[in-house]
């Protein structure tokens, strides 16, 4: 069996299922219960499963993350919800100091099966921290795994994994296309696996690295371009990132460019340049490129489109780095 | 019930100023709601209708060439009253580049540097520190001043609360913390997820006064924010103050507000501030109806004004995303 849902439709799915399938899975945040969540990815839930084991919190980001930890080390599986990733910072404590290094800490003797989620990314006409993609911030903590679905079909595979994943994943979900369009999904339960990128098209002159809500701005880029023929990775991992799938495309290629709508310096699109220079270097044909947000705050709605990469700038760099 | 209540206490044109500044903060808002529904405003839009009393009422008792206000994105009454034009706040709104923070801060990031209105601040509890440091600059350089710092019921709930409250006693500023507590954070009822229910009683955590309010009564807020002003300013001891209010809309334009009853909503809107002040200040010969009509055909009048301003405003330069910022 399966239905014709979105992103947000997929991920309730996945809770569903997980709560349905294994009792120790339990989901709090704020507004998540009797609201069913500000995207409504929790609706319903609190009917099906009681208010037990899904349930609101009072905005204390720090106390939900951290209370997660004490949890997941004695045998649950929490699934929290911080209503948007802006608003996470005052968990940044928990995360860093505790959630990415209870394994370690432990020796191994005690691992965090949790789960972080948070919508992420801007094009909702909102400004600053309710429309940032931080990830690069937590994908430069060692221990954490950091997840970005593009789609209804990896949303659901991809949070499910999450879920049952033994260590803790923040799993950011892309707002701006939570509702963008819908795509047939199985109703059972079913993985995909973390740290696996998805090849979207296949293409013989340039690799094009996104992921979340960029994906479909580069299909839509690539589909007014018939004279290169383009390579789409969906890197769906930022980390661990699936280096091997990225180097591989790009030895085969010659070129890459990284597409993201996160500032620029310093963040994911420079990791995966160097990976490619240190992998790949020989193979190259033109200077691995970035187009991503400017290094700058994230801004109103009359600004959003000169911040956020469009398809006519994608393409147009697709070409210049076709034509090094 | 003793005649002439009011106007035995207050002069009229102090209440008259009251008055027009609720009814000025509302036909803005019901502007701003209305251009939001037409898309001329983006992102998120968190209306101040029905707690008009809290803000008025509490700033009716500073000097800002003095004091200062800080607050947090449900921040529109607090830049109106300290002076902020409606032209340059629905700009703001509308992300234009006349804005007061040139159509980048939006609605929940109003600031007024001139005027002592320290900005609208996005994340919840985040600025609470950040105005306790303001109170400690007025007691360092020793001026004579005050900070109110307004935030939700939601906010009580951050480290940060319990964080600025703590310093703020052990430093001895001249604070005010004021809980608008419209009962709900976002969606969420407050009774369900605080430990206490009377937030004011938190300021005994920091062994400073406490005191609820009633958020409907613009004078009531006036007088409890005039005494605990003087405190601050007088023998350096912070406040908590509990408005108990309420927002009649929801927790911004795109909530439905199901979570609560209609029943409810109207029993509000039986104390509506507005309401509570024009007809005691009739019942005290201080107003006729006429009076009011015209104050609020002027409140509308500078609605329009502001919604039109905006509209004829031009939009930021591309370039302005580079400005103000080290890069």
């Amino acid at each position: 069996m399966s239905n014709k849902i979105n992103i947000v439709q997929a991920v309730q799915q996945a809770l569903y299922n997980e709560m349905t399938l294994d009792e120790t899975v339990v989901v709090y945040g704020q507004d998540v219960g009797v609201e069913g969540g500000v995207f409504r990815a929790t609706v319903g839930l609190q009917k099906a499963f009681g208010s037990e084991r899904i349930f609101d919190t009072p905005l204390s980001e720090s106390a939900i993350v951290g209370s997660a930890v004490g949890m997941a080390i004695n045998g649950f599986k929490p699934v929290v919800e911080i209503q948007f990733m802006g608003f996470i910072y005052p968990a940044v404590n928990q995360i860093v100091s505790h959630v990415s290094r209870y394994r370690n800490r432990t020796r191994g003797e005690r691992h965090l099966p949790m789960v972080i989620r948070a919508p992420y990314g801007g094009g909702i006409r909102a400004l600053e921290l309710h429309s940032e993609s931080t990830e690069a911030m937590f994908a430069h903590i060692p221990g954490l795994k950091v997840v970005i679905p593009s789609t209804p079909y990896d949303t659901k595979g991809l949070l499910i994994s999450a879920i049952r994943d033994p260590d803790p994943v923040l799993f950011l979900e892309p707002k701006r296309i939570y509702r963008a369009f819908r795509q047939k999904v199985p109703e059972d339960a079913y993985t995909l696996p973390i740290g696996k990128a998805k090849i979207v098209k296949e293409g013989e002159d340039i690799t094009v690295v996104t992921w979340g809500a960029m994906v479909p701005d580069v299909q839509k880029a690539v589909s007014t371009i018939d004279d290169i023929s383009v390579e789409i990775i969906d890197l769906r991992t930022i980390s661990p990132m699936d280096r091997e799938t990225i180097v591989e495309s790009v030895q085969k290629t010659g070129r890459i460019l990284v597409v993201h709508e996160a500032a620029k310096s310093f963040g994911a699109g420079a990791e995966i340049v160097s990976v490619v220079n240190e992998k790949a270097f020989l193979s190259l044909e033109a200077p691995p490129t970035r187009l991503t947000g400017f290094d700058t705050i994230f801004p109103l709605p009359r600004g959003e489109k000169h911040y956020l990469p469009t398809p006519e700038r994608i393409a147009k760099k697709i070409r210049e780095i076709a034509a090094y | 019930m003793a005649e002439k209540r009011i106007a035995d206490k207050y002069d009229r044109d102090f209440l008259l100023k009251l008055l027009e500044e609720m009814v000025i903060i509302r036909r803005v808002e019901e502007k701003a709601a209305q251009m939001y529904g037409l898309q001329k405003i983006g992102g998120f839009l968190h209306l101040y209708i029905g707690q008009e009393a809290v803000a008025v009422g509490s700033m009716a008792a500073l000097d800002l060439k003095k004091d200062y206000v800080m607050t947090t994105y449900r921040d529109h009454a607090h830049a109106l009253v300290a002076g902020m034009s409606a032209d340059a706040l629905m700009a703001e709104m509308y992300g234009k580049a006349t804005g007061c923070a040139k159509g980048k801060g939006g609605s929940m990031h109003m600031f007024d540097a001139e005027n002592h209105m320290l900005g609208g601040h996005g994340i919840v509890g985040s600025h609470m520190p950040l105005a306790t440091g303001v109170a400690f600059k007025i007691k360092y350089l020793e001026e004579d001043g005050v900070v109110l710092c307004y935030f939700g019921d939601g906010a009580i709930h951050q480290g940060a609360f319990h964080e600025a409250l703590n310093l703020a006693k052990v430093w001895e500023l001249p604070i005010v913390y004021i809980v608008e507590n419209n009962q709900y954070g976002m969606g969420t009822d407050f009774r369900r997820i605080s430990a206490v229910h009377d937030l004011y009683k938190k300021g005994c955590s920091y062994d400073i006064p406490g005191a609820l309010v009633n958020g409907m009564d613009v004078l009531e807020m006036y007088e409890a924010t005039k005494e605990a002003v003087a405190r601050a300013k007088e023998e350096g001891i912070p406040t908590l103050l509990e408005a108990r209010t309420y927002r009649y809309r929801g927790h911004s334009m795109s909530d439905p507000g199901k979570y609560r009853t209609r029943e409810e909503l109207d029993e509000y809107r039986k104390q509506d501030p507005i309401l509570f002040l024009k007809s005691d200040m009739i019942h005290d010969g201080l107003l006729t109806e006429e009076e009011y009509q015209e104050i609020d055909k002027k409140a509308k009048k500078i609605a329009d004004d502001s919604a039109e301003f905006a509209e004829n405003s031009p939009d930021p330069e591309p370039e302005a995303l580079y400005e103000d910022i080290y890069v």
